[in-house]
């Protein structure tokens, strides 16, 4: 048993205490321990990455207590890639953030280190109710960090965004509540197990329990009519943490895949296909109502804020249709749109600072320092975005295609991907040409002071930038560790006998 | 005692999303406490509802209840109360700060629009 599957939810919760403690005063110790502690994470989770990479999923007994009475954590493809996925963006996010941002209020960078913690917990947890914990340690997090460098009009969305996800929290427990007591087992290997042992007159409430659950999960994917919150939340928060949050949209997504797909996902349970025919519909009209948001936005925040919409659309709905390949396609477009979403986060913020008045509204404005650097990392952002070739965006879009075609209503899924996708394409042209061509055709500002302008945020920006044509020019490879992730996550038996013991899985019909 | 218990949280549970939906932040923190209660009664009631037997399993007890389900509440009890504390402070820097409690940070003119 390697402890170093436990140490990504142990080191942050150490850094923050420590910093919190020992280092309340002191910003530049404090931004010293962060970058460390979060780089040391980094090489975590690729050593778990090379580790998961045998493909047998690796239990984590706390306290060494056999599989289905003690806490749980398990270390399998999926769970290593999201969490090099985050580690990544947190350290892109913590540089940016080190630039200037961290200093707006106290706590910063303990509060990113809990929401680290969180993240890592979510991902790693064999468990629903640690899920559940899990969830709570990365909102509550969230919801400070959400608030730093406060205001009243954060204050005020600040409100409703707890509120919403405090009545999340609530349904949740109840659908905890409901699958306890049927099944009387919240693990997630035993619940895969339990479920396909119960009698029909129990079946009904299981499937209430495992609904409410997918409606938990799709609040935190801000899958439309549950949506609501996102924009604005994401349009008003620091860019930093903007940015950062783009990896809890992915942590909804993530626990639909680990949920619905791996514990209550097997032909022979009364859950299967639960989710799927809900879905489809529903990642419609997310992708639909993020376009219409894109065309409707007036600041680049809220461009990126419903970009984040839109690419949950899409990736839901590649989530939704059946097989490993569908599931491929899905992280291999999670990986992408996360790192594009966070970049344009950044760069919204970069203009906001140096626009002057008009802060990073779409209008056209005088012309401004470091203009065609930003312009050029706008184009890759909208490109990415959007999912033109050649980057990541657009290969994970065909891919999505190409595994749509499986489903009956495949021309007009088609219709939908490929008309916002134009739609998308104009919203981002036309703030592309408001932001940097028009500026040409005003007069120069009066005498612009030149002032030092840090450099870190820059590197941080592009550094998210440079994924998406990493994600593209190593397409090949990344896409068939993906596959094998896949593959693994759709092998409900091995989970199973890896988690609770060669054997145990007799009761299940392999799908 | 089963009806009494599951009106008990039912009623809690409506009168919870009732005042979560009101539109001063006030009533809304007493509506998520509302759901919080609620929440708690249920998953305590997910172990069934037995009286008068130890949580953990003898030779001599006559049968046991389920601790499992007393633990999840600890848990659930813990967070909500923290997270009520969080919503308050949230709540009083709001009205503070924008000078309403009105959860959308402004108060609605004549026709009602906000």
């Amino acid at each position: 048993m390697s402890h170093a599957i436990v140490a990504p939810v142990v080191l942050p919760a150490l850094v923050a205490a420590f910093v919190v403690m020992a280092a309340r005063f002191d910003l530049v110790l404090q931004r010293t321990l962060s970058i460390a502690g979060t780089l040391t994470l980094l090489g975590l989770a690729l050593h778990l990455f090379l580790l998961a990479g045998d493909g047998v999923p690796r239990p984590y007994l706390l306290g060494a207590w056999p599989a289905p009475f003690g806490i749980v954590l398990v270390l399998d493809r999926l769970t290593a890639t999201m969490l090099v996925l985050a580690q990544v963006l947190a350290i892109a996010v913590l540089l940016y953030a080190v630039g200037g941002w961290d200093r707006q209020g106290r706590h910063f960078h303990a509060l990113f280190q809990f929401q680290l913690m969180g993240v890592n917990g979510a991902f790693l947890t064999g468990d629903i109710f640690n899920l559940f914990v899990f969830f709570e340690v990365l909102l509550i997090a969230s919801y400070g960090l959400f608030l730093h460098g406060a205001g009243a009009a954060r204050l005020v969305a600040g409100f409703k965004y707890v509120t919403v996800n405090l009545v999340a929290s609530t349904l949740f427990l109840f659908a905890v509540g409901t699958i306890y007591a049927v099944t009387g087992t919240l693990n997630m290997a035993d619940l895969a197990v339990k479920s396909a042992q119960l009698g029909p007159e129990q079946s009904g409430l299981l499937r209430t329990g495992v609904a409410l659950l997918l409606l938990v999960f799709s609040v935190k994917a801000a899958l439309v009519p549950l949506h609501l919150w996102l924009p604005g939340t994401y349009g008003v928060a620091c860019a930093p943490v903007a940015a950062l949050f783009a990896i809890m949209t992915k942590v909804g997504a993530y626990a639909i895949l680990r949920v619905h797909l791996l514990v209550f996902g097997g032909d022979d349970l009364p859950t299967a296909g639960l989710a799927e025919p809900w879905l489809v519909p529903a990642a419609i009209a997310t992708l639909l109502l993020g376009t219409l948001g894109l065309l409707a936005a007036r600041t680049v925040q809220r461009l990126a804020a419903f970009s984040v919409i839109a690419s949950m659309g899409t990736l839901l709905l590649a989530l939704a249709m059946p097989g490993p390949a569908a599931t491929a396609a899905t992280l291999y477009y999670l990986l992408h749109s996360t790192v594009a979403a966070a970049a344009l986060f950044l760069l919204a913020d970069l203009l906001a600072e140096r626009r002057g008045a008009v802060r990073d509204g779409i209008v056209a404005a005088p012309g401004f320092p470091q203009l065609d650097l930003l312009a050029g990392g706008f184009l890759l952002g909208a490109v990415a975005t959007t999912g033109l070739p050649p980057l990541s965006g657009f290969l994970g879009k065909v891919w999505i295609l190409e595994v749509v075609r499986a489903h009956p209503a495949w021309p007009w899924l088609w219709t939908a991907l490929l008309v916002t996708s134009l739609l998308g394409l104009l919203a981002f042209a036309r703030a592309g040409s408001l932001l940097f061509w028009k500026p040409a055709a005003l007069p120069a500002p009066v005498d612009p002071q030149p002032q030092a302008r840090p450099v870190l945020p820059l590197v941080a920006t592009g550094g998210l930038l440079a994924l998406p044509v990493l994600l593209a020019l190593f397409a090949g490879p990344i896409g068939r560790a993906l596959e094998a992730s896949a593959a693994q996550l759709h092998d409900r038996r091995g989970y199973v006998e890896a988690v609770l013991g060669p054997g145990r899985s007799a009761a299940m019909v392999e799908r | 005692m089963e009806l009494l218990f599951a009106s008990g949280v039912g009623v809690l549970t409506a009168v919870g999303v009732y005042l979560c939906l009101r539109a001063r932040t006030f009533p809304v923190v007493l509506g998520l406490s509302f759901l919080s209660y609620a929440v708690n009664l249920f998953l305590f009631a997910s172990g069934r509802l037995v009286v008068a037997r130890p949580p953990i399993v003898g030779p001599a007890a006559p049968g046991y209840t389920d601790p499992l389900p007393q633990a999840l509440v600890l848990t659930a009890i813990v967070i909500s109360f923290g997270m009520t504390a969080l919503v308050v402070v949230l709540a009083l820097r709001g009205f503070l700060e924008a000078g309403t409690d009105h959860v959308d940070g402004r108060e609605p003119d004549r026709e009602g629009r906000s």
